[in-house]
């Protein structure tokens, strides 16, 4: 059996606009084995975040099931989640606007430690000892620690962040984009950092990403969603090799290699993204899917495991045998 | 390498093209009261029609300065073009007045700005903001310019019925080609994309740079592509010059850069790069970063960071020599007859 840190059961996140109810997140489910990483991909509006923050309880499913080690955490009470929260922790995207302009290196690192009474009764050095080993341990200059957010690089603004968040000991990392917003050579130490982090601590990340090359050296596994919902879940090296839902193949197509030649024309894909605002009940794909044929409006197509740990959503696919035909553009 | 050589001297023989944009030893300084930002620091490179070269570089490194100098749109203050000169279409960009300049700009040379989101007016409908351009550019009637607005959202893959909508009810994709259709309603001979596509998700970054190769083609514009993917540079350029600390280090055909990588930041960039085949291999960060650039150190720029380093590099700043007639490359060591860096790795 698998040691699963995150069971994910049916999980809806649902946000009621004046325009209409947005399927942010429509019925997921997944889980998540200790120690190692869920790579998310999928483009911009496809619910990603709002499944992360769903999943740690920053906000509240709709209806659904989120498992932290055994234990039902999706109707804890505030108070209860407290204490859940030194377990269940995230890092986000921009290192500029997640942090609060007017408090010193020290300030934010030591935020959580003090809000969540982690070193009660502790003197302030000790304190402030703390963070400078969090300092340490993320690769920030101890001389740092009374400077302020602006007067600091990306890379060194999201080293605050990984900081923070590492504080008070989590076991489970959200890493909502952590790197998108870095230079290369800064986005590389910074991965570097987050891989030694896990092998040290044994911690567990839920890696959310656009960018693909860096999702599939990172991850253990990969999940690929497509407005609100998986389409396709598998072992990374399994789905770089053999991705089999039309929307992924047309993804993975999409990477542009920095290589001479290498990149061949890829899978074009018609439309635009389409509204995750009310959607009818048929896969979500139909309107950009060049394989589409009739059953692919009899209701979504539920997520099947087509080999062990390879997961598709697609009325085409099923345990027997590939029936995906192209039908647009022949 | 022979392969390349054979290429070069094939393009030699036959190369009639025309040489639309011509930067020589630009220096672009903003001048502040606590510091000066020494943006751009002596570059030069110029281009041939239906050409791509590929600007890359970290944050910082002077990309958007340099293309804002190139249409002399540098803001003033602070910014001040120290020194150089700038051809477009044979015209003398920094020597020509406000009018003039303005003719230039969109007929001839045309930018795509780095946030093009902002670029677009909140409160016109798409064909009205394109028609702008053309009638500012061209003698022609609003509804005959309205015509060609059509024309051009139907080019960049958009239904011309749509020129009735306003920017906010298309998506980001959608706005970045109404952007492009406004740069290109013109027909000018020069495009400056910078960070077209960097807001954009892969698939829809794939839909629009295949779009802008097709009329790249169809009607031979040279361009001149900012940004910081070396992926987006591969299929896009037929050039490269990377710029660090606004200099160019390293300069060439796309095969020079990529398949013969001379300069130790080059080596470091590609090597900082995730491999999407060789999931296994290690990510070689390059330690460290930029140096502020109101405090550029004397030497090399990049010493600090550099693996190659040795004393003189702190002590003189390195001059670009060519290595071939295409391959430029700003780096001491190479006075060392058998200096070599270790490699990119594959
Ligand atoms: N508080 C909210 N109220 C209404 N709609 C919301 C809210 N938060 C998110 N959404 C909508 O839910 C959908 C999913 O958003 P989410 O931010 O999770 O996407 P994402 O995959 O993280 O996208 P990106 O890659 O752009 O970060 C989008 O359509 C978004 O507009
Ligand atoms: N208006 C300005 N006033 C002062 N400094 C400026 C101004 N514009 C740019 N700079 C500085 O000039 C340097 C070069 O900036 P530039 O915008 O050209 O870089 P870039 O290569 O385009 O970076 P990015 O990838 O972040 O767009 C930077 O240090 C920047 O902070
Ligand atoms: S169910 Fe039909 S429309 Fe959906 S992905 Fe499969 S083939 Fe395409
Ligand atoms: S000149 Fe020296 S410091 Fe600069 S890139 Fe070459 S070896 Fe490195
Ligand atoms: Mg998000
Ligand atoms: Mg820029």
């Amino acid at each position: 059996m698998a040691d699963n840190i995150i069971e994910v059961k049916n999980l809806k996140k649902y946000f009621k606009t004046p325009h209409g109810t947005v399927h942010a997140v429509d019925d997921v489910s997944f889980n998540i084995e200790r120690g190692k990483t869920l790579g998310v991909v999928g483009e911009s509006g496809c619910g990603k975040s709002t499944l992360g923050r769903n999943i740690i309880r920053l906000q509240d499913p709709t209806a659904g099931q989120v498992i932290y080690d055994g234990q039902d955490i999706t109707d804890l009470s505030n108070q209860q989640m407290k204490r859940m929260r030194h377990d269940l922790q995230i890092i986000f995207q921009d290192p500029y606007s997640s942090l609060n302009p007017r408090k010193t290196v020290m300030e934010i690192i030591s935020e959580p430690i003090l809000f969540n009474k982690l070193m009660k009764g502790s003197s302030k050095q000790d304190v402030e000892k703390r963070v400078r080993e969090l300092m340490d341990t993320v690769g920030l200059a101890q001389r740092l620690i009374n400077s302020y957010p602006h007067e600091l690089d990306g890379g060194r603004r999201q080293r605050i962040g990984i900081a923070r968040a590492l504080s008070l000991n989590p076991k489970f990392i959200v890493c909502d984009e952590p790197v998108s917003a870095l230079d290369v050579s800064i986005q590389a130490q910074v991965l570097n950092l987050l891989k030694d982090l896990q092998k040290e601590m044994g911690l567990t990340y839920m890696f959310i990403t656009h960018d693909l090359s860096v999702v599939n050296y990172f991850s253990d596994d990969i999940l690929v969603m497509y407005l609100g919902m998986v389409v396709e879940k598998a072992p990374a090296e399994v789905l770089f090799k053999n991705p089999i839902h039309p929307y992924t193949k047309a993804l993975l197509s999409a990477i542009l290699v920095p290589k001479v030649n290498g990149n061949p024309d890829h899978i074009s894909l018609r439309g635009e993204v389409t509204s995750p605002i009310n959607p009818p009940d048929e896969c979500r794909f139909t309107r950009r899917c060049d394989y589409i044929c009739d059953t692919c409006k009899a209701g979504t197509p539920p997520l099947i495991e087509i080999e062990p740990n390879h997961f598709v959503a697609c009325h085409c696919v099923k345990p027997e045998g590939i029936t995906l035909q192209r039908t647009v553009g022949v | 390498m022979n392969e390349t050589l054979k290429n070069n001297t094939a393009a030699a023989e036959v190369d009639t093209r025309e040489t639309v944009l011509e930067v020589k030893d630009l220096v672009v300084q903003y001048v502040l009261k606590e510091a000066t930002v020494e943006a751009v620091n002596d570059i030069s490179f110029s281009l041939k029609e239906g050409e791509a070269i590929g600007l890359v570089g970290e944050t910082g490194a002077g990309k958007t300065t340099t293309a804002l100098a190139i249409l002399n749109l540098v803001p003033d203050p602070p910014g001040v073009i120290q020194q150089g000169s700038i051809s477009v279409c044979g015209n003398d960009m920094l020597n020509l007045d406000v009018k003039e300049l303005q003719k230039i700009r969109g007929k001839d040379i045309a930018m795509i700005f780095q946030d093009p989101m902002t670029s677009l007016n909140p409160v016109l409908v798409v064909g009205e903001q394109i028609a702008e351009s053309v009638r500012l550019h061209e003698d022609v009637t609003a509804s005959q310019a309205f015509d060609r607005a059509i024309e051009m959202l139907e080019l960049v893959g958009i239904p011309g019925a749509r020129a009735h909508d306003y920017p906010h009810q298309f998506s980001g994709g959608m706005k970045q080609r109404v952007v492009i259709a406004i740069a290109l309603a013109c027909n000018p001979k020069i495009l400056i994309a910078d960070e077209p596509t960097t807001a954009l998700d892969v698939t829809i970054q794939a839909q629009v740079l295949s779009m802008m190769n097709d009329l790249k083609e169809k009607f031979n514009t040279a361009l001149v592509m900012i940004t910081h993917d070396l992926g987006v540079v591969a299929k896009m350029c037929d050039k490269v010059a990377v710029m660090y600390a606004g200099r160019i280090i390293e300069s060439g055909t796309l095969e020079d850069v990529y398949n013969t990588t001379l300069h130790p930041y080059t080596e470091g960039l590609f090597n900082s790069l995730p491999r999407i085949n060789n999931k296994g291999s290690e990510l070689k960060p390059i330690p460290g970063m930029m140096p502020d650039p109101t405090r550029l150190p004397k030497g090399c720029a990049f010493a600090e960071r550099c693996k190659y380093a040795t004393e003189r590099c702190f002590e003189e700043r390195p001059a670009s020599r060519y290595v071939n007639e295409t391959h430029t490359v700003a780096c001491l060591r190479y006075d060392e007859p058998d200096f070599h860096i270790e490699g990119v790795e594959d």
